[in-house]
This record gives C-alpha cells, sequence and structure tokens, in this order.
C-alpha cells in the first residue's frame, strides 16, 4: 500500500506568545520554535502503522521554505522512504486553494492508494487543503478521521463529529483521508535514525519543474491583529498567598466552599 | 435580486444550531445586500423541518429525497454543485462544522469559485467578500480578501454570530432530486455514540480543567489532589485526551462534552475556540495560564497570569485550611 503523507512546519504557538511584525501580515518568528504540524505527526503515524501491516512506501510532502526539509529528514526518521519539499520561495503567498494545486501537480504523478493529510494546520486554522486536493486529483475523502481500516481494499474511516459522535463511512481507495488528532500514538525518531536520514536525499520541485496551467490563489491575507479584548477576565495581581486569599473568597462567594 | 444561500444542517433528525446561526448572518448580509436570503434544506422527510425553518429566510427550498437522510459530502456536493450552478447564489454559507469541512473545500473546487473557511465576520460591499477570521491558535485575527467573483462559499465558525429570531415570511419551494444515488465510492454506514464513562463531568458544581501547560502525565495526579481539595470533578482540553492521559469522557469542547458548571477552573489551558465553545457558559470562570494574552483570558472571570504550578499548591493549602476551620 503506496502512502502519500502532506506536512507542515508550522509555528508552536499554542503556549507562546505571538506578535504581529512590522509588515502587518506576518508575526514575529525569531522567538518561537517550530515542528510538524500536530495533526500531520498523527497522519504520518498512522501512516506508518498502515505501511508496517500492508507493506508499500511513504512519500512525505512538505510545501515549505528550506527549514521543512529537517521536518521531512524528521519524517524520513521515523519511517517515511521519500520526501519532497515543495519550495515554498518559488510561489509567494500561499492560500489553501493554491497549495492544494501544488501538491496535486505532484502528487499525480506518485502513485498512491491513500494520501493521508492532518485535519487542520494550527498556524491558518483553515482545513482546506487535504479535501481540496482530493478533489483536484479527483479521488473520494473524508475528513477527521479517528480511525482507519481496510477491508477488502477499501477503507472504512471513523470521523469524529460533534459531541464526540463518530461516523462511520465505506469509501473506495485510492482516497484522501484528513487526520483528527489522538487516533494513535506518534512515534518519537530515534538518534540513529534521525543520524541516518541526515544524509538521504530531499527531492525540491521548484516552479520551473510544475509544468500545465496558471496556479490561482483565492484568498489574500490584508491584515494580522490582535483580536479585540472581550469580556476580558479580571487578573488577580499580588504575592502568591494574596492571589490564593482572593481566590479563595471568590470561591467562597459562590457559596461553594 | 441577488441570492445568498445558506445551508441547513441536520444530523439524526434534528436541525443543527449552526442553521440559526448562518440564517441569522445570511439575513444580515441580505439586507445590506438588498439580496434574497434562501434556506437549502436537503433531507428525507423534512415536514419538522420545514416547520422549524419559518420565518428564517424569505425563500426555503427543499429536496427531500431519501438519499439526504444522513449527511454525506460526495451526494451532497453533486446535489449543491448542479444547484449553485443553475441558480448562481452570489455567496453560499455552510457551517464551518464536522459537516462543512468535509464539504466546502470540495464544493468550491469543484465549481470553480473562490472559498474560504472558519469566517468569523463577513462582509460584503460591492460585490467584494472580506472575512474576519483566526489564526495562531487563535492568539491573532486576520482580515483576508477573496478574489472578486459573481459567486464565493464560505464556511462560518459555530458560535461567532449569536442566533436571533428570524421574521421573514417564508416561500417554499421544492424541487427533485438532481442525483438519483449516493455515490459507490463513499457509503454512509453508521452512527457511532460515544462511550458512556464513570464520571459525568456534566453533572459537576465545580470542573477543574487541565490543558497542555500541565507538561507531563506524572502532574495529573496533583491535578486530582487539587479537584478533591475544592471538591471538583478532573476535566481537559483535546491534548491531554489526545494524549492518553485522560478519558474522553473527561473532554470538555465541541468534539467533547458541553459543561455548565457553577465554577470551572481552567489550568494551563490557552482556550482554543472549540474547547471554549464546551465551557463558556459556566456560572463562573477562573483561568491561570503564563502567557497574558491566552485567549481564555477572554472567557474568564477572573485570572491569574503565571505558572500554574505555583498557584496549584498555594491555592490547595488555603482552601484546606478553610475547611479544616469551618471544621
Amino acid at each position: 500500500m503506496d502512502i502519500i503523507v502532506c506536512v507542515k512546519r508550522v509555528p508552536q504557538t499554542a503556549e507562546a506568545e505571538v506578535k504581529v511584525d512590522s509588515s502587518g501580515k506576518d508575526i514575529i518568528r525569531d522567538r518561537l520554535t517550530f515542528d510538524m504540524n500536530e495533526s500531520d505527526t498523527y497522519a504520518l503515524e498512522e501512516a506508518i502503522l498502515l505501511k508496517e501491516k500492508f507493506g508499500g512506501a511513504i512519500t512525505v510532502i512538505s510545501l515549505g521554505s528550506v527549514e521543512a526539509e529537517d521536518t521531512l529528514r524528521i519524517a524520513m526518521a521515523k519511517g517515511a522512504d521519500n520526501a519532497i519539499r515543495i519550495k515554498a520561495e518559488d510561489f509567494g503567498e500561499l492560500d489553501g486553494y493554491k497549495t492544494a494545486q501544488l501538491l496535486g501537480s505532484v502528487i499525480k504523478d506518485i502513485k498512491h492508494d491513500i494520501i493521508l493529510t492532518g485535519c487542520l494546520a494550527t498556524d491558518d486554522y483553515y482545513a482546506q487543503v487535504g479535501v481540496a486536493l482530493a478533489e483536484l486529483i479527483g479521488i473520494p475523502h473524508a475528513t477527521l478521521v479517528t480511525k482507519i481500516d481496510i477491508v477488502d481494499s477499501k477503507a472504512h474511516a471513523y470521523r469524529e463529529l460533534e459531541g464526540g459522535l463518530l461516523e462511520h463511512l465505506e469509501i473506495n481507495l485510492p482516497a484522501l483521508l484528513t487526520i483528527q488528532t489522538g487516533i494513535n500514538e506518534p512515534r518519537y525518531a530515534s538518534l540513529i535514525a534521525i543520524r541516518r536520514a541526515a544524509k538521504k536525499e530531499i527531492k525540491t520541485v521548484g516552479k520551473a519543474d510544475i509544468a500545465g496551467g496558471e496556479i490561482m490563489q483565492h484568498s489574500t491575507l490584508e491584515e494580522l491583529f490582535t483580536p479585540p479584548v472581550g469580556k476580558r477576565a479580571e487578573i488577580l495581581t499580588g504575592s502568591m498567598d494574596e492571589i490564593a486569599t482572593k481566590l479563595t473568597d471568590i470561591i467562597k462567594g459562590k457559596g461553594l466552599l | 435580486m441577488v441570492d445568498i444561500f445558506a445551508l441547513v444542517e441536520h444530523r439524526q433528525g434534528v436541525i443543527r444550531d449552526i442553521t440559526y446561526e448562518l440564517m441569522t448572518c445570511g439575513r444580515t448580509l441580505a439586507e445590506k445586500q438588498n439580496a434574497k436570503l434562501t434556506a437549502v434544506l436537503l433531507g428525507y422527510n423534512t415536514d419538522t423541518f420545514i416547520d422549524n425553518l419559518k420565518s428564517q429566510a424569505h425563500r426555503l427550498l427543499v429536496i427531500d429525497n431519501e438519499i439526504y437522510k444522513e449527511f454525506n459530502a460526495e451526494t451532497y456536493q453533486m446535489t449543491l454543485a448542479e444547484i449553485i450552478k443553475k441558480q448562481n447564489p452570489m455567496l453560499t454559507l455552510i457551517g464551518h462544522t464536522a459537516f462543512g469541512y468535509d464539504l466546502c473545500p470540495s464544493l468550491a473546487v469543484h465549481l470553480g469559485i473562490p472559498f474560504t473557511t472558519d469566517c468569523l465576520e463577513i462582509d460584503v460591499a460591492d460585490h467584494k467578500v472580506k472575512i474576519t477570521r483566526q489564526l495562531f491558535d487563535g492568539k491573532l485575527n486576520a482580515h483576508v480578501s477573496l478574489r472578486e467573483n459573481p459567486s464565493y462559499i464560505l464556511t462560518l465558525r459555530s458560535g461567532s454570530i449569536p442566533a436571533q429570531e428570524g421574521t421573514l415570511s417564508t416561500e417554499i419551494e421544492k424541487i427533485e432530486a438532481p442525483v438519483s444515488a449516493e455515490p459507490d465510492y463513499r457509503k454512509f454506514i453508521e452512527y457511532i455514540e460515544a462511550a458512556v464513562g464513570e464520571v459525568d463531568i456534566t453533572k459537576a458544581d465545580i470542573l477543574i480543567g487541565i490543558g497542555r501547560g500541565i507538561k507531563d502525565q506524572a502532574n495529573i495526579a496533583l491535578m486530582e489532589d487539587f479537584a478533591s481539595a475544592v471538591g471538583g470533578v478532573l476535566a481537559c482540553s483535546r491534548p491531554i485526551v489526545d494524549a492518553g492521559w485522560l478519558p474522553k469522557d473527561r473532554q470538555v469542547g465541541s468534539s467533547g462534552k458541553t459543561v455548565k458548571p457553577k465554577l470551572y477552573i481552567a489550568l494551563g489551558i490557552s482556550g482554543a475556540f472549540q474547547h471554549i465553545a464546551g465551557m463558556k457558559n459556566s456560572d463562573a470562570i477562573i483561568a491561570v495560564n503564563k502567557d497574558p494574552n491566552a485567549p481564555i483570558f477572554n472567557e474568564a472571570d477572573y485570572g491569574i497570569v503565571d505558572d500554574l504550578f505555583k498557584v496549584v499548591p498555594v491555592l490547595k493549602n488555603k482552601i484546606v485550611e478553610l475547611k479544616q476551620a469551618k471544621g
């Protein structure tokens, strides 16, 4: 079973302060750490588990800057066989549609039974690329998948809906599935494997290699800004003891102590 | 007159809340654009749905057929593509839900229509669309514009526009399904209900919600101790369940449980909107987080900007002392 996994290198912003840079269209990146997008790590792990069960090859693809090659090498250290970087520096501003077209133009020439992507990237939150990509290359898809079974060369995908309800679907292969976090336990790459992966080749694809029609963009980011403060919390200050006293007073005031 | 479409979302025989939010959004835009709002309903045995949707839009377009009983992105896409091609709405609104995730991008790509997802605010002027959305774990907002086109497709985030009562008189129009069957390459099999666990977090008066900020599985015990000292129950955000540190039935949020305790103490939870959706109606919210810009502070009543591992032990001792003094 040949599998393609699309991964993205993103800033880890869940627990970091994020500030807008002077262009007003990007964030200040120098104090942030970068890693593979969270749901992509689950997609990659799922691909490795499928390969362990059914054999075949895994190709990881990332549309990113040269630093994305670090992310691709980690993926190879974990078990991916081939890696391709599409040179983001060649293509200017990217939206979900443009990203899907670029990925599609590379993927159409690679043999695949399943394409896996994360269900959403934590930097832009669009959740567009996987589904748009499936449509562009003409294969069925399912999003937010938390379990995959392969039965009689069809995929049984379990989608996570609101409230924890699962939707069980049967999908013909080849198919594209976008993977929700928690589907498996992503492995860590061993040091030896990382060292070995450092020597492996990463194929790069640039503007000159992308044949065909015009790559179209649908949306343009005009401006980034700090969200307007809604119902802002009353921030408690003072020594830790004073804060704890204030808190217990609040809890007591609610009749809960 | 130009048309705005808003897609009705239903599941297991019930219209979902996002539908009324989409209708509210659609009515506002229709009024501003001097356009007509059309609620588009694909379903089976739709009489109750039709009753519930009267007054929501200028027109209710109904396609009643067994193939729409359950949501199947492919069946919906084939159907909507036909209707959109024929009727040319300037805008089609879909929920940014598990349903919309599966449907919007492929429908828009199929039709070659500009689209974007997860909108918080939508503004249309002179046929140009500008939207507001969140990026970087909800820490920043962005204005995004779309390529100018006669038609657009957008998804709206749940809870971003409060639903209002509709007061329109709704013309009902029933049409035949333009497709005849669910495609054989993607078939709906069944729904599987979430497993019921031993603790029901929706029943607790006090919930201690823990998130990524607790760092290590070893710290769960500390949090359990704190929860029992306060007389509360431990709940969590998604990353804790993903890591396998607490069972799924403890998860608060759009894909977990919706809770309304008297007190919710959020420890190391930054406040992704999926989590907020599940706990924002708590009577009182206290949040502890190191990042002063964490979105959780926009929902909390009281906040402490500090390391939760400094706050929790002191607070726990205070509460234990107080309880002992009371005897």
